[in-house]
């Protein structure tokens, strides 16, 4: 009981949902900072210039990223041709060795 | 002396004992054969081991087939556990627990999609690294699936997709219910998880490591059903984002 007390951060812990949540605004913060020079840093345009579509691109980049990885693991997904052969001859044996051994169906 | 010398030698695999659980609602087709594989390869691989037949009032006569292969294996080997009615399948595994005498649990579908071959391999990455529980995986190294259109497939993977990123749950293999326990590990999960269906599965896997117990997996080859429908409608894509939403809100 007491290592599965120790093995237990969950009151410690963040909810995915906050995770997220907490990394969005940090990211929406920074963006903001930069973009509408909120602190007056007097950023330079360039900066600017490349901040402001910035969320845009990152969406379009995760996209992208999960079209190709879906796309590629289910090209990559194994067709088990051998496995269902192997069993439907090891279905063939065990019914002969059931009605053997006295099994009813 | 010479008893001495033999208990001495006795180690602790040989005292390890695997109960597997096999929640049955209309499986008289498969029963016997899923029976009959879990004996081979336990009786070729030598690990103690006893068979706990969950039938939940099945009308196709499942529990009669099984209180055949009772007469058969031996009362040791099969225990049959019954219940009124279908009851679903967490307090199925509450029920198989409770009467089960072994150290560790071994959960599978009794329809054949799961191959008891795969069992010696959990047995022996369990004692490898000493896993809390040991998770089949599809989607990792030798593992696949076989009879998924390219529709199934794509959800599956879609599916699997989302919820690593949402939840990052340090598992591959989130929905399959192929799965070594070690005893009082799933019964402190269990009580934890409160899902159904698909989603139990999910949620099992993600409290386990939000609880900090320690995943191993092994890759598994899924027969699709041989017998009876296997079923993916918009229902259960609709009850699978609902399931993941909550976990991500409350994992």
């Amino acid at each position: 009981m007491n290592s599965v007390i120790l093995k237990s951060p969950i009151f410690f812990i963040m909810t995915k949902l906050l995770e997220w949540l907490l990394v969005v605004s940090l990211v929406a913060v920074a963006w903001g900072l930069v973009t509408f020079d909120l602190l007056g840093l007097h950023v330079s345009a360039v900066y600017k210039e490349v901040a402001w579509p910035m969320p845009v691109y990152l969406l379009v980049a995760f996209g992208c990223y999960s079209l190709a990885a879906v796309g590629y693991r289910v090209a990559t997904f194994n067709d088990c041709e051998d496995a269902a052969r192997e069993l439907q001859s090891q279905i063939q044996e065990a019914k002969e060795d059931l009605k053997k051994k006295g099994l009813k169906m | 002396m010479a008893s001495c010398k033999s208990s001495k030698k006795k180690t602790p695999e040989e005292t390890d004992k695997y109960s597997v659980l096999l929640p049955t609602y209309n499986e008289r087709e498969n029963l016997p054969l899923i029976v009959w594989l879990l004996v081979k390869y336990f009786g070729e691989s030598g690990y103690n081991y006893e068979i706990i037949v969950i039938d939940d009032g099945s009308p196709d006569g499942t529990l009669q087939i099984a209180e055949q292969l009772q007469k058969i294996y031996g009362e040791d080997k099969i225990v049959l556990r019954p219940r009124a009615k279908k009851l679903g399948l967490g307090t199925a595994y509450i029920h198989g627990i409770k009467h089960a005498t072994g150290n560790f649990i071994i959960i599978m579908d009794a329809d054949l999609s799961h191959h008891p071959k795969f069992i010696p391999e959990f047995i022996k990455k369990q004692k490898e690294g000493g896993y809390d529980l040991v998770s089949g995986t599809r989607y990792r190294g030798d593992g696949g699936v076989y009879g998924w259109d390219l529709r199934r497939k794509l959800i599956s993977r879609g599916a699997n997709f989302i919820t690593q990123v949402l939840l990052r749950p340090g598992a591959s293999d989130l929905t399959g219910s192929f799965r070594l326990y070690k005893k009082e590990v799933l019964e402190h999960l269990v009580a934890h998880c409160v899902s159904k269906g698909y989603v139990f599965q999910m949620e099992m896997i993600v409290r386990a490591r939000q609880l900090g117990y320690t995943i191993g997996e092994v890759p598994i080859s899924f027969v699709d059903r041989v017998y009876g429908e296997s079923k993916l409608g918009g229902n259960e894509i609709v009850s699978f984002l609902k399931g993941l939403l909550t976990l991500f809100a409350t994992t």
